[in-house]
């Protein structure tokens, strides 16, 4: 009798104990986007799945990257999942420092991933961060101004077309501007833009031998293009101007084109935002005749595991709801379908519902035509397109783009923001031992 | 008269405040000096061994140094004359009888207990913005073309912003000695014939010299490290990194914590040479 009470408490312990180890409260840290604000509001559809609770850290993106890369370089531990972009992800892989996403469920379907994306996440071969969403850059275009222009817009226009779209269309009376592109310092602002800028224009940041390239006519030619046709079209004091703020001119009707990344499509084509919703067009970033790469890069906010962590089991459940064709279906039943997470997996663009939406297909379109792995015309040590997959390329590409800003502003002339650029970069190479 | 008893019982309850001050001081710049000559890479490993002096000689030798250094100094310079000239003159302004004096003082020291961040995301956007801002429609309004403020005049632009935060206590310290001045020397050098200018001159001014000092040390101490108003309005370009700048964007942004600290060992150097500086040059004033 008291052996058979003994048995029954014991499995309940055992039971309790397992039910115990099972639920566990994870702590996520995140940007503060609109896509992953929504994905909190339906954080309950998980706990109710698998019984683990989580925690958010929200972070403005600039914030966001310093903490989690002082978390994950000193072992802090303070984060169970952490979001991360496509630069990051390759490098910490490699030094070993997230845990490997290659045992995700059959049910997840890992193939279903686009490919650009699930090869920017990896590090020889072996997934390290799951996208959550992912992005290209394409050409948003004002079709009225288009039309009054006389023009018609191709759907792989040149730099040329461009700079002559931009010229017909800017109307300075009007403070309609041509053209509105990213000049602000950093790297992931108008560091990011005249990279892919330099990319269609044949330059290239490093030779095969880590020599920096500025010093070649391919960068004298994309910078002396973009400040004269910024010069021509452009915002007063775009030299200022990032994401936010051309979105802004955009949204007002104050830009004819701008280029940039293709989740901002949404939001210009959201009539309670956007002044000009129903006259916006798309098409594919330019690039100069005869030469084979676009203007567009590739991105994607991921979500990855550090190593280290206690709780990679349920730290990979959350992964999986998150980044899942379930998690995208939740969201098209709560919010629509135009705001489901972009530019992830192959068959959101296969799915009846979302071909409707007027920028899915040059979404897609601009993705596929990214190739991290080749970046550029002419062959490139590095894998990125917009970055260079380095530890030491934040900081170089933000002094490089401070002295492209200040280009841009007039401060100084186009050749000798090329020639700080190239000293700049080699003393860093040099400091981080590349040469 | 202390007893050699005493001495030692107060020597004895004042060490942990003394030991927890120096550890507060000393433990950070002992980390500095330790990592300054090391190769500290946290993306590439860490800690990779010791370089001597390279990364001091690599931190002078970098095309950034003396730039940021220069920047650092106009900023300084530029805010200090801004705030002095206008603070006497604030000051002798509010030492005037007037209607509402209470709420004008009020208002006048208001900008001081603004955040820095708030401020400068305040000028930027409401004041500076090229298409947005008051001054663009201001110019516009005159038939002008706006002026792109924090690209094409970065540095006045940025001394302007810091200035506005200074003033308040520039002018707090200094109306604080104008009104301890004496009404009746003023009285009699008026009555023997010397002009506003003289009097200014001859008396206000050598009486707010001491004030002036303080102002000058305690502004050159905190403008030396300014930061947060560079980072949000240029992010460091446009000739706007200072040293303090520099060194955020060598451990932060580089992630190469040992060049960093060699930086910030200099920055300590420069700080030490300015102190001595306007000690042995306006500090004189201190002591009369």
């Amino acid at each position: 009798m008291l052996s058979r009470k003994i048995l029954g408490l014991t499995t309940a312990l055992t039971l309790a104990a397992a039910s115990g180890a099972f639920a566990e409260t994870l702590t996520i840290a995140t940007v503060n986007n609109g896509d992953m604000i929504r994905m909190q509001g339906l954080t309950d559809d998980f706990t109710a799945k698998t019984g683990h609770e989580v925690e958010w850290v929200t972070l403005e993106e600039n914030v966001l990257r310093q903490r989690v890369t002082t978390d994950i370089t000193t072992k802090g531990g303070a984060f169970d999942i952490m979001t991360i972009g496509m630069y990051e992800t390759p490098i910490w892989g490699k030094n070993g420092w997230l845990v490997p996403l290659n045992d995700l469920s059959e049910q997840y379907d890992v193939d279903d991933l686009l490919p650009a994306m699930r090869a920017g996440l990896s590090h020889d071969g072996t997934l390290y961060a799951a996208p959550f969403y992912g992005e290209s850059s394409m050409i948003m275009y004002r079709t009225d101004l288009m039309e009054k222009a006389g023009l018609e817009m191709p759907e792989e226009p040149t730099w040329e077309f461009i700079r002559k779209a931009a010229a017909a269309m800017t109307d300075r009376d009007n403070d309609i501007n041509g053209i509105c592109l990213r000049g602000k310092a950093g790297w992931g602002e108008g560091g990011a833009f005249i990279t892919v800028t330099g990319n269609s224009f044949g330059a290239r940041w490093f030779d095969e031998d880590w020599n920096p390239q500025f010093d070649q006519p391919e960068w004298k030619e994309a910078l002396t293009f973009f400040v004269g046709m910024m010069n021509e079209s452009g915002p007063a004091g775009y030299a200022t101007n990032g994401f936010n703020e051309n979105l802004s001119l955009f949204q007002q009707g104050k830009c004819g084109m701008w280029i940039d990344a293709t989740v901002a499509a949404s939001f210009v084509t959201n009539p309670e935002d956007s002044t000009v919703a129903d006259k916006v067009g798309f098409a594919l970033a330019p690039n100069k005749e005869g030469v084979s790469k676009k203007a567009n890069w590739l991105w994607a906010w991921a979500l990855a595991v550090p190593a280290g962590s206690q709780k990679v089991d349920a730290a990979k459940e959350f992964i999986e709801w998150a980044t899942s064709r379930e998690y995208i279906e939740l969201v098209a039943a709560k919010e629509g379908w135009a705001n489901v997470p972009p530019g992830a997996r192959t068959s959101l663009y296969e799915n009846d519902n979302y071909k409707d939406i007027p920028f899915a297909g040059m979404t897609l379109k601009s993705i596929k035509a990214a190739d991290p792995q080749n970046p550029t015309e002419k062959p490139v040590p590095y894998v990125g397109i917009q970055f260079v997959a380095i530890p030491e390329f934040a900081g170089i590409a933000t002094e490089v783009s401070q002295e492209f800003s200040a280009a841009y502003a007039g401060q100084q002339t186009v050749e000798e923001a090329l020639a700080k650029a190239q000293a700049l970069t080699n003393d860093a190479m040099e400091a981080a031992g590349y040469k | 008269m202390a007893t050699q008893h005493s001495r030692s019982a107060a020597r004895l309850m004042m060490a942990p405040a003394v030991v927890l001050l120096l550890g507060w001081m000393l433990v950070p710049l002992t980390m500095t000096l330790w990592f300054s000559f090391r190769k500290y890479l946290p993306l590439r490993g860490g800690d990779l061994g010791w370089v001597g002096f390279d990364n001091y000689v690599r931190f002078v030798s970098s095309s950034s140094f003396w730039p940021s250094v220069q920047t650092t100094l106009v900023i300084v310079g530029g805010v200090l004359a801004i705030t002095i000239v206008f603070g006497v003159l604030l000051a002798l302004l509010l030492d005037q009888p007037m209607w509402g004096q209470g709420m004008v003082r009020i208002l006048v020291i208001a900008p001081f207990f603004v955040m820095p961040t708030v401020s400068a995301l305040v000028w930027k956007n409401m004041f500076m913005d090229s298409s947005n801002g008051l001054f663009a429609h201001l110019w516009r309004a005159f038939g002008a073309a706006p002026v792109e403020w924090l690209s094409q005049a970065s540095l006045p632009s940025l001394i302007l912003i810091v200035s506005w935060q200074w003033l308040p206590f520039a002018t707090l310290i200094l109306l604080t000695a104008v009104q301890s001045l004496d009404g009746e020397q003023l009285e009699a050098s008026e009555m023997d014939g010397a002009n506003p200018l003289q009097r200014f001159g001859y008396i206000i001014l050598p009486h707010l010299s001491r004030a002036i000092t303080i102002v000058v040390l305690i502004q050159t101490i905190f403008l030396l490290s300014i930061f947060a108003e560079i980072f949000v309005t240029t992010g460091g370009a446009f000739g706007t990194r200072t040293l303090t700048y520099l060194i955020f964007q060598r451990v932060l942004e580089s992630q190469n914590v040992g060049l960093g600290s060699a930086g910030g060992i200099y920055a300590v150097i420069l700080a030490n040479i300015v102190a001595i500086f306007l000690m042995r040059i306006v500090g004189k004033n201190l002591d009369a």
